[in-house]
């Protein structure tokens, strides 16, 4: 042997130093999202009823009522949102992946990136400028467009990232056999990515669910059920937000209650098309 | 330089001695009349003075050559030597390049393959292809991959699915392998057995000429012969050009051999004519691995 022994001990610790590092690294990722639910549930279970899921706020100061309106309000916004930022977010990904020059991708690339960027109170106001003053008043179509918005760049980016992954073998193929590019792109490619694309969205669903800065000024926010999408909507941030700074232990106590409800319709969201996306071929994982 | 041979040419050479070469894999029923034989070779593709460019690079020079319809045409030569351009700009899958260019003229049985009102699409279903590397959809089971040309092209009926299934892969030697699980995903077949797959997937759309670019190159010695029966098998039917780095295969496989050398069609003749008294010095230095 030609490595001497305090050499190799000396590697040894830093193996096992280094391993180390990245266990523990590892736990400080998970554990907030522990904390944070363990904080919420404490908080927020016993204020979990019936009435909670159904009912609309009470009336200032009084105990009871439920955010039934603004857990379905933020549904609403989601589904407003998701017609907006999805077919916009995957078309312009397949159009960097599939289409476009160089010099233009880099450009729309760019722009895309600096829309991630933009404070999300901004695309409030882009909406309130867009919707709300033509129309006149608060809206869910409003909060739904703002939601949207910031969606786009999310899922436009998402999306070419994991069309470029899909080998140009298979494009080859689809070509070679006489298919026309549109459908080896919807036929062959798409499918063969359809899991990073629906994971994009739902990280981009999951970003816009929980924002309230862009609702302010388009959505509102509603003490009672929406009839119209022209009206302004209830949505769980909104709610969160007014009854957290209230001055009424109740509703502190939904302020946690709401949030708890408002994680777990993410991770529902997330699991629940994870599980129906599963390509048929795939291994449960 | 502008060479324009034909089987034909080399066929009076001395010593060429004119009849088939091939000992290992007489076709007795591949050629439908003994008139067909003494006409010799209807060209299925023929080139006329191909030059294509990468950019400024050109990667073929001027090359003119006459592939033989319901044959195996072998393109040998040293990595980088143009042919599987050469093999790509048959279906215009160069195209898929921008910055290549093509100048010349290809003839796909008299149709100009490059006139302005034809489409790539169509060349591509007249002309199907199997590449290096297997390339079955992960989505799809196996039958649905033999199918899917059929199927994204409008064709709904069932029964004429299926049949075309079994034909394809009967032809593609890989029914009885197959038969019973179609419905299992393709990515779950051996390399091999993918790579017989694709072929009867190019096969399902019936085209006129497969273009094989190395198809057994990532095989075990195995596959790679059953993948050469297979194409001794299929030259009844169908025309067919096959690049490979393996001077082995060529011999055994094909026809006629076209040799390319840094993008120029240095000899084009009956394979044995060109493993044995081949005309070129260079074409000698290759076959017999002094160089390349």
């Amino acid at each position: 042997m030609t490595v001497s022994s305090t050499n190799h001990i000396f590697r040894k610790a830093t193996s096992l130093a280094l391993n180390g590092l990245c266990v523990v690294c590892a736990v400080l990722v998970i554990l907030p999202l522990g904390l944070i639910l363990f904080y919420l549930i404490q908080k927020g279970a016993s204020s979990l009823n019936w009435a909670f899921f159904t009912g609309v706020p009470k009336p200032a100061g009084m105990a009871g009522g439920g955010m039934g309106n603004a857990i379905v309000g933020t549904l609403e916004l989601l589904g407003l949102a998701s017609c907006v930022g999805i077919p916009v977010g995957v078309l312009g990904g397949v159009y960097l992946s599939e289409y476009g020059g160089e010099r233009l991708n880099g450009w729309i690339r760019f722009w895309a990136d600096v829309l991630n960027g933009v404070p999300s109170i901004v695309w409030g106001m882009v909406a309130y400028a867009l919707v709300v003053l033509p129309m006149k008043g608060f809206s869910a179509w409003a909060g739904g467009l703002a939601l949207g918005f910031i969606m786009i760049p999310l899922v436009l980016r998402t999306t070419e990232e994991v069309l470029v992954l899909v080998p140009r073998s298979y494009r080859e193929a689809a070509l070679a056999l006489g298919l026309p590019q549109w459908k080896t792109i919807v036929r062959i490619v798409l499918p063969t990515a359809l899991r990073g694309i629906i994971t994009g969205v739902l990280l981009a669903m999951g970003r816009v669910a929980g924002e309230t800065a862009p609702l302010l000024f388009t959505a509102f926010g509603n003490s009672n059920w929406n009839r119209h999408l022209a009206e302004p909507i209830a949505a769980l941030p909104l709610q969160i937000f007014s009854y957290a700074i209230a001055p009424y232990d109740d509703w502190n106590r939904q302020a946690w209650a709401g949030a708890l409800v408002l994680v777990a319709m993410t991770f529902c969201l997330s699991l629940g098309v994870r599980l129906f996306s599963r390509g048929r071929f795939e291994k449960n994982t | 330089m502008n060479l324009t041979m034909t089987p034909e040419d080399t066929k009076t050479v001395p010593g060429g001695n004119a009849e088939k070469p091939r000992a290992t894999a007489p076709r007795p029923e591949s050629k439908p009349a003994p008139a067909a034989s003494a006409a010799r070779a209807i060209s299925a593709l023929s080139v006329k003075n191909l030059s294509v460019f990468f950019g400024k690079h050109q990667v073929l020079k001027n090359v003119s050559l006459n592939i033989e319809a319901r044959a195996v045409t072998a393109i040998i030569g040293p990595s980088g030597c143009g042919k599987s351009t050469f093999l790509r700009s048959l279906n215009r899958m160069h195209e898929l390049v921008p910055i290549a260019r093509v100048e010349g003229d290809i003839r796909l049985f008299d149709q100009d393959i490059y006139s302005k009102d034809v489409e790539p699409v169509i060349v591509r279903r007249r002309v199907g292809m199997v590449f290096q590397k297997s390339n079955p959809f992960p989505t799809m089971s196996i039958g649905e991959n033999v199918t899917v040309g059929l199927r994204l092209n409008g064709i709904r009926n069932r029964s004429v699915l299926a049949e075309q299934t079994e034909k394809s892969l009967r032809m593609a030697a890989l029914w009885d392998e197959v038969k019973d699980r179609l419905n299992a995903p393709a990515v779950s077949l051996s390399g091999g057995q993918q790579q017989r797959l694709c072929i009867a997937r190019a096969l399902a759309v019936q085209p006129e000429v497969l273009l094989m670019d190395e198809p057994a190159s990532a095989l075990d010695p195995l596959a790679t012969s059953k993948i050469e029966d297979l194409i001794r098998e299929l030259r009844k039917d169908y025309t067919i050009v096959i690049v490979t780095h393996n001077m082995q295969q060529a011999a055994r496989a094909s026809d006629h051999t076209a040799f390319f050398y840094l993008g120029e069609l240095v000899e084009f003749g009956p394979t044995s004519q060109i493993f044995t008294s081949p005309r070129e010095k260079r074409t000698e230095d290759y076959v017999t691995g002094r160089f390349g």
